[in-house]
């Protein structure tokens, strides 16, 4: 890269920046914030870190949605590799095109709509909102999330790998967990991931399935803020930003550690 | 003893009539659809056999191994394999097995671990299985590279890496698949002795799927020539490049000189044959041509001699004019343009450092060949 850095670039990099990154880190700064009025500055403190661990709502909403977000993003990930590969391997069967757009279609669907019919649905089986139906509601949105990055990862998978293992005396089921398994296993991790961040922030589907007792940490900030800000929230949210900053940049240092140990390897391979 | 290609083959189960086949194709048809890959194919393996099918891409050489594996089933026909029947034997249940073109080395296991696959497979016990995955790495010369991934390895070590692991479990049968299409022509070469090296040793049966010519004229006892899910001929090397069977199978190995012609005049001894140009050629085996039918006489370069004046010995000469040369340090190459039209490529030897009679473009010229030089061909 030869770029220059002329007043122009540095101007639109810094506005770009700002216009984007601005308000949290005016939300972080405010989470340290000696007084209760959001908008004034009185002095660094840590005070708010600490009634936020005493404020008992939000902790019970923040394991809530901990827990809606592990077996929510979990069962997805199950069920988003099955139909990933059964958009892969069975390439040919009655019904695929339809299967293939119902399993993508909460991808483009707005979250109002999926909401509000699972709140139709729910009422009309007579489900008790709650946990159960915030999590369920929460599969069927991660789901097709998971089911796209696995099949991506699929569609350049080398079916001979399977062949050898089968050919080596593997049977189907032991060539699945042996062999094509650990091989997608990064893909699989991915859209965990993904499943456990779509989960962790969805609002309006939780507050369209959610009952009373199963209050999730979103639903619980948005409520509060209703009634003003305070800085205990903008603590919380704080925190929310560290832990998923924190796991983005493990997931891409690891990723490149093992780009970097790669072609090492790959020379050193080279030289025999 | 005359034989064709100056070898003396010793090991030749194929033309003893008690010889028990190993592996027996029988008029296996395999379609995908529309699409016949192979059509109505027999074919027979002997055991111990280095066995190649050659042909080019589609012909249908890879499906025939993906069925002696069991990756596809036949539509029509049998496979028997040591006098079994295969069908409906999954893969995991054959005693094949198969060396595949991408290697398809499992990523995540180590070299070690990618060899003991198998034989974990199998429920080896664990002391065997060690000492059968150290045999291997001797033997493909990998000892010391054991706990690598297989991507922290060169093309030529995945190879052998692949080859091990497909050896490890003694099957009956090795199938390979295009084994040495990844590797580049130095290693190819070195790598083609290395195999019949190795099979020697296992003394297992090796049926190898390949487009090279080459490379299966250096490593099979056999190759059998496919086309459009057909068998063209099964022979040795010498046999199908000597004595093809076919114009397909004389143009699809090596280089070769076609004349069109009919047979003139059959006698005990020779037959005359008047080319559609106008050349006359006398040969001695011109096999069941009757006369007045429609032939190919084919004759390879290396067959023909090159002159400036007409060989006062020669059976065959025909006079043209130089029109190109290929020098390529063993040998050199000379396309002439004969007086009635047809272009002849002639090879040479270049067994002295220099020549008395050089030739030049444009050099008015005599090809000259013997009797037995070349074969006819009737299909």
């Amino acid at each position: 890269m030869n770029a220059t850095w002329s007043r122009f670039n540095i101007t639109s990099i810094v506005l770009g920046f700002a216009f984007l990154y601005l308000p949290i880190v005016l939300l972080i700064v405010f989470s340290f914030n000696e007084s209760k009025l959001v908008t004034v500055w009185g002095g660094f403190s840590t005070k708010w870190y600490v009634s936020l661990f005493h404020n008992q709502g939000l902790m019970d909403a923040a394991w809530v949605t901990a827990r809606v977000g592990v077996i929510s993003a979990t069962v997805a990930t199950v069920l988003g590799t099955l139909a990933a590969l059964t958009l892969t391997r069975y390439t040919r069967f009655r019904g695929r095109v339809l299967f293939s757009g119902m399993v993508f279609a909460p991808l483009v669907m707005p979250e109002v709509i999926t909401g509000l019919s699972l709140l139709l649905l729910f009422v009309a089986v007579g489900l008790d909102r709650g946990f159960f139906t915030v999590t369920l509601a929460h599969i069927t949105l991660t789901m097709c999330f998971v089911a796209v990055v696995v099949q991506s990862r699929l569609i350049s998978f080398d079916r001979s790998l399977e062949e050898a293992a089968m050919d080596l005396g593997a049977t189907p089921v032991k060539t699945f967990f042996q062999i094509t398994l650990p091989v997608i296993m990064p893909a699989i991790v991915s859209g965990w991931m993904l499943a456990f961040t779509l989960s962790l922030d969805d609002l309006v589907i939780a507050s369209f399935t959610s009952g009373p007792g199963a209050t999730t940490l979103p639903m619980k900030i948005y409520s509060q803020v209703r009634l003003g800000v305070t800085p205990e929230i903008n603590a919380a949210c704080t925190i929310l930003i560290a832990v998923v900053a924190i796991g983005v940049i493990i997931a891409s240092l690891a990723n490149k550690r093992r780009e970097v140990q790669r072609q090492l390897d790959e020379q050193a391979a080279q030289r025999g | 003893m005359k034989s064709l290609g100056s070898i003396r083959r010793d090991f030749a189960p194929w033309n003893d009539p008690n010889a028990k086949p190993y592996i027996q194709f029988d008029n296996v048809t395999k379609k995908f659809g529309d699409f016949t890959a192979v059509n109505n194919l027999s074919l027979t393996i002997f055991e111990r056999e280095f066995f190649a099918l050659l042909g080019a891409s589609g012909c249908g050489k890879s499906t025939l191994l993906r069925m002696l594996a069991g990756f596809e089933e036949p539509t029509a026909g049998r496979i028997l394999l040591d006098g079994q029947d295969l069908r409906g034997i999954p893969p995991y249940h054959r005693p094949v097995n198969m060396m595949f073109q991408s290697y398809a080395l499992f990523p995540h296991m180590t070299v070690e671990n990618n060899i003991a696959f198998g034989l974990k497979q199998d429920g080896m016990p664990k002391p065997e299985i060690a000492a059968r995955v150290a045999e291997m790495l001797k033997l493909v010369k990998l000892e010391q590279f054991a706990k690598r991934k297989p991507h922290q390895l060169s093309g030529g070590q995945r190879q052998r890496v692949a080859l091990a692991r497909s050896v490890a479990k003694r099957p009956k049968v090795l199938l390979l698949d295009e084994p040495l299409g990844a590797l580049d022509k130095k290693l190819r070469e070195e790598t083609q002795f290395e195999l019949m090296d190795l099979q020697q040793k296992l003394g297992l049966t090796f049926v190898v799927v390949t487009h090279d010519q080459e490379e299966a004229m250096t490593m099979a006892d056999r190759i059998a020539i496919l086309d459009k899910g057909e068998v063209m001929q099964v022979a040795t090397p010498p046999e199908v490049y000597e004595a093809p069977a076919s114009r397909f199978v004389a143009h699809f190995v090596g280089n070769v000189n076609m004349f069109e012609g009919k047979v003139a005049e059959r006698t005990a001894q020779t037959t005359r044959i008047a080319g559609a140009t106008g050349a006359q050629i006398v040969v001695e085996n011109a096999g069941d041509a009757a006369a007045g039918a429609d032939i190919v006489f084919a004759i390879r370069p290396e067959k023909i001699r090159i002159s400036s004046r007409k060989p006062a010995d020669a059976v065959n000469a025909l006079e043209g004019e130089v029109y190109d040369i290929a020098y390529l340090g063993d040998m050199t190459v000379y396309h002439v343009r004969l007086d009635d039209g047809q272009m002849v490529r002639a090879s040479t030897m270049n067994a002295a450092r220099v020549t008395e009679d050089p030739l030049s473009w444009n050099d008015r010229a005599w090809v000259s060949f013997r009797s037995d030089a070349g074969v006819v061909l009737t299909r």
